[in-house]
């Protein structure tokens, strides 16, 4: 047992600080600090800025330009980010589509497809979840049949997350009825622009529109679009939910907004005195705290794990459920501190507006972003989801 | 004892549930987010209905004009309105404006409650200030008599139906420090008088507020609520009430919450069966019923003791209002992860119940506040 980084990992650390303290967009952190909203633009900035450092794609292979870090580097990374307060990146490309096609596209795909995405060229978004599929993925109903050197897509996909931004596509589409549900699956690659898509927003309850729903009528997709074979989509697609649950614990989140709940506890009076120092707010930021100071030796247990080569399996799932419990009960704590001032509905405050937040600092973001992250354990398989994966495993039936 | 509600209490829920529910889209479309058309936050129309109904007439006394307002009619009328998501401010203009006037007013003043009675007047407490949190002592507005004249200078925060009002109710502090009871006064102005200015928002759970910033408000003796320095009493009956209805109010969205979940779960077909098969999703919505129940019980102790003795009240007002943010919550959180992603969205009504929920607790006191006022009481 050791508890410290390595020389190497604290250098590392160090390196990737520095890169924040230079390059970070003072207006950006300030804006991700106090729960603002970025934009379209804003994404592309900070997607800029990595690339020319060459650190947008931790995780991808050297040969199509990423990084190639091990888990504790990513980690540090993402760690390192979070505290500075700067912006999320945009998954679906990067850490999602991306190991797909370089595990199973073919070379042209990942010739074409790859570079566009670090060039920001591409903004991808992910057609899997439909009204009726949810949970239950595998029950999708898009139907995609193929006519000659095309498939013709029909269908419904939702909860697009940025599809309003996005140019192309990766979906789950059905190509064999008769199959049993998962084998009848392919994975597709579509172009937005193409005739018969519909983008329709779906505004959430926070009042923001992040997520969409989209239509397909007769969409004319070419067969080179197919990824690796027909019908074995949902191989590729359990792949990218491997991916897509790497930083699923979101330490480093919880790290930030613990920090953010602190400061507006010390600005907000209760009683006279500053809300920190009440036992009873207090009491309940220690336990959110010590869960969390157990969270980052579990998530770093499984990381350095995985760092050796082993694979994660249940602990991935654990790592869902108590991350986002963990990230849900601080939103409810910045919901808390900011008291009479979480009930305004500033919109303006929340999108990048010149309108000074009434209250603390991050009091307009606290009961937006409480409801927001409601999904969190809802999306990327719900957490009752992974539940079931976890007794699966552990109480018999294998995984 | 007996736990049924009175004919009168009985036929006044009858016939506010069917009207609530005969209004449904109307109420629903001023509770959206983003509503910028509608200024006042609620439905005008709806309003005059509810007066006609006698709705607000029965959140007073006989003495005072009404011809109820006993803890009981508070929480039949505000259970309902919880359960209908209705913003409209009857919390503000009748409980805590109508209240207060009622309580304080001279009888020139006193005219003023038949108005509001009658649905023609609206009103707003102006009372919580930037630093005060959930501490009704803490005034730091002042109050400064000048000659004929008495000027008022400060900022209240979240003044809720503030737009809406004709008048505001404000407190300032005439004489002792912020946290004193002693020395706070209330002022009724109109809302135009120059001198205080307005900066109105929507809600996240719907309807309006607004900030009040009052800068040398000139008024008159004449403006002021009750004697000088001594509106606490007052203040605090009056919100202790609105809490009474507040908690109410919340139990009806959580009623409606579980029903919508329930409902949902019987229909939402995954995996080729309804999701409310599962047991695990069973356990759930059973803890849900079982809470609910809790929560009944914490609606019914705070109303039957709203004129009991101070500490008895203090507590069963604070204990309601603790095990209702607590049982909320949950309601809350559970209803939206037991729906799935459909609960996220503003179009589906229960994202609009839930946000009612748990926003209220952000009113007089929450969870932990509650808590501390349980333990204040049971420690003295």
């Amino acid at each position: 047992m050791d508890l410290n980084y390595s020389v190497e990992e604290q250098a590392f650390r160090a390196e990737v600080r520095e890169f924040l303290a230079q390059k970070l967009p003072k207006e950006m952190s300030d804006a991700i600090r106090v729960g603002r909203e970025l934009g379209k633009e804003g994404h592309d900035q900070w997607h800029a800025i990595l690339n020319e450092q060459g650190w947008l794609a931790p995780n991808w292979p050297k040969e199509f330009g990423g990084c190639e870090w091990n888990a504790v580097q990513r980690h540090i990374f993402e760690e390192e980010c979070c505290r500075a307060n700067a912006p999320r990146i945009v998954p679906f490309g990067l850490s999602m589509l991306a190991p797909v096609l370089q595990k199973f596209g073919s070379k042209q795909q990942q010739d074409h497809y790859l570079p566009r995405i670090l060039s920001g060229e591409d903004w991808w978004c992910q057609g899997y979840s439909e009204p009726g599929a949810g949970s239950d993925l595998a029950s999708l109903k898009t139907r995609a049949v193929r006519e000659g050197d095309h498939y013709v897509v029909n269908g419904q996909k939702t909860w697009t997350t940025l599809g309003q931004y996005a140019n192309w596509i990766f979906c789950l589409v059905r190509t064999d009825p008769e199959a049993k549900q998962q084998s009848g699956i392919s994975f597709l690659l579509i172009d937005m622009d193409t005739p018969g898509i519909e983008v329709r927003p779906i505004i959430l309850l926070d009042g923001t529109h992040e997520v969409n729903e989209v239509w397909f009528t007769d969409v004319k997709v070419p067969v080179e679009n197919l990824v690796g074979e027909e019908n074995k989509g949902w191989t590729y697609a359990k792949y990218l939910l491997t991916h897509e649950r790497t930083n699923i614990a979101g330490v480093g989140f919880s790290q930030a907004g613990l920090e953010a709940v602190k400061r507006m506890a010390r600005s907000q009076m209760h009683r006279g005195r500053p809300l920190i120092e009440n036992s009873h707010f207090a009491a309940r930021v220690a336990r959110a705290e010590i869960d969390l100071m157990a969270m980052s030796t579990t998530n770093l247990r499984i990381i350095s794990r995985a760092a050796s080569g082993q694979a994660p399996g249940v602990e991935s799932s654990m790592l869902k459920v108590k991350g986002t419990e963990i990230r849900q009960e601080i939103n409810d704590l910045a919901r808390r501190a900011a008291g009479a001032y979480a009930m305004p509905f500033v919109s303006e405050a929340l999108e990048g507006g010149n309108e000074p937040d009434m209250g603390p600092e991050g009091a307009a973001a606290a009961a937006p972003q409480y409801f927001n992250y409601r999904k969190l354990s809802i999306f990327g398989g719900s957490n009752e989801i992974q539940k079931n994966i976890i007794a699966k495993v552990k109480l018999g039936g294998g995984a | 004892m007996n736990f049924e509600l009175t004919e009168e209490r009985q036929m006044l829920q009858d016939s506010l549930r069917r009207f609530l529910r005969d209004n449904q889209d109307a109420l629903r479309a001023s509770t959206r987010l983003g509503n910028a058309d509608n200024t006042l936050g609620f439905d005008a129309e709806i309003w005059g209905k509810l007066a006609e109904l006698g709705v607000i007439g029965a959140l007073f006394s006989e003495e005072d004009g009404g011809f109820a307002g006993e803890g009981f009619d508070l929480t039949t009328v505000f259970e309902e309105l919880g359960r209908a998501g209705a913003v409209e401010p009857l919390l503000d203009t009748a409980i805590l404006g109508g209240g207060l006037i009622a309580a304080l007013g001279s009888d020139a003043q006193k005219a003023l409650v038949e108005q509001v009675i009658g649905g023609e007047l609206h009103l707003a407490l102006a009372h919580g200030e930037p630093n005060s949190r959930y501490d009704l002592t803490q005034v730091e507005t002042t109050a400064t008599v000048e000659g004929d004249s008495i000027l008022l200078s400060g900022r209240k925060a979240v003044a809720v139906n503030a737009e809406a009002a004709d008048f505001l109710i404000i407190s300032a502090r005439e004489s002792g420090a912020a946290g004193d009871e002693d020395g706070i006064s209330l002022f009724l102005v109109p809302r135009d008088s120059a001198g205080v200015t307005l900066r109105g928002y929507g809600l996240l759970a719907g309807g309006r507020a607004a900030e009040v910033d009052l800068e040398t408000l000139r008024l008159t003796q004449a403006d002021r609520l009750g004697a000088a320095g001594a509106a606490y009493p007052a203040l605090k009956r009056a919100i202790t009430r609105a809490e009474v209805a507040l908690a109410a109010e919340t139990l009806g969205a959580m009623e409606a919450a579980t029903e919508l979940t329930r409902e949902y779960l019987l229909t939402r077909q995954q995996f080729g069966r309804p999701i409310g098969s599962f047991q695990a999703l069973q356990h759930r919505m059973a803890t849900l019923l079982i809470e609910l129940e809790q929560a009944r019980s914490a609606v019914i102790n705070a109303a039957g003791h709203l004129d009991a003795s101070p500490t008895e009240q203090a507590l069963h007002i604070s204990a309601a209002r603790n095990l209702i943010g607590r049982a909320g919550r949950l309601v809350a959180e559970e209803s939206i992860q037991l729906h799935g992603g459909i609960a996220m969205t503003e179009e589906y009504e229960l994202a609009h119940i839930a946000k009612r929920i748990v926003m209220a607790d952000h009113r007089f006191g929450d969870t932990d506040t509650q808590l501390e006022r349980f333990l204040d009481q049971s420690a003295a």
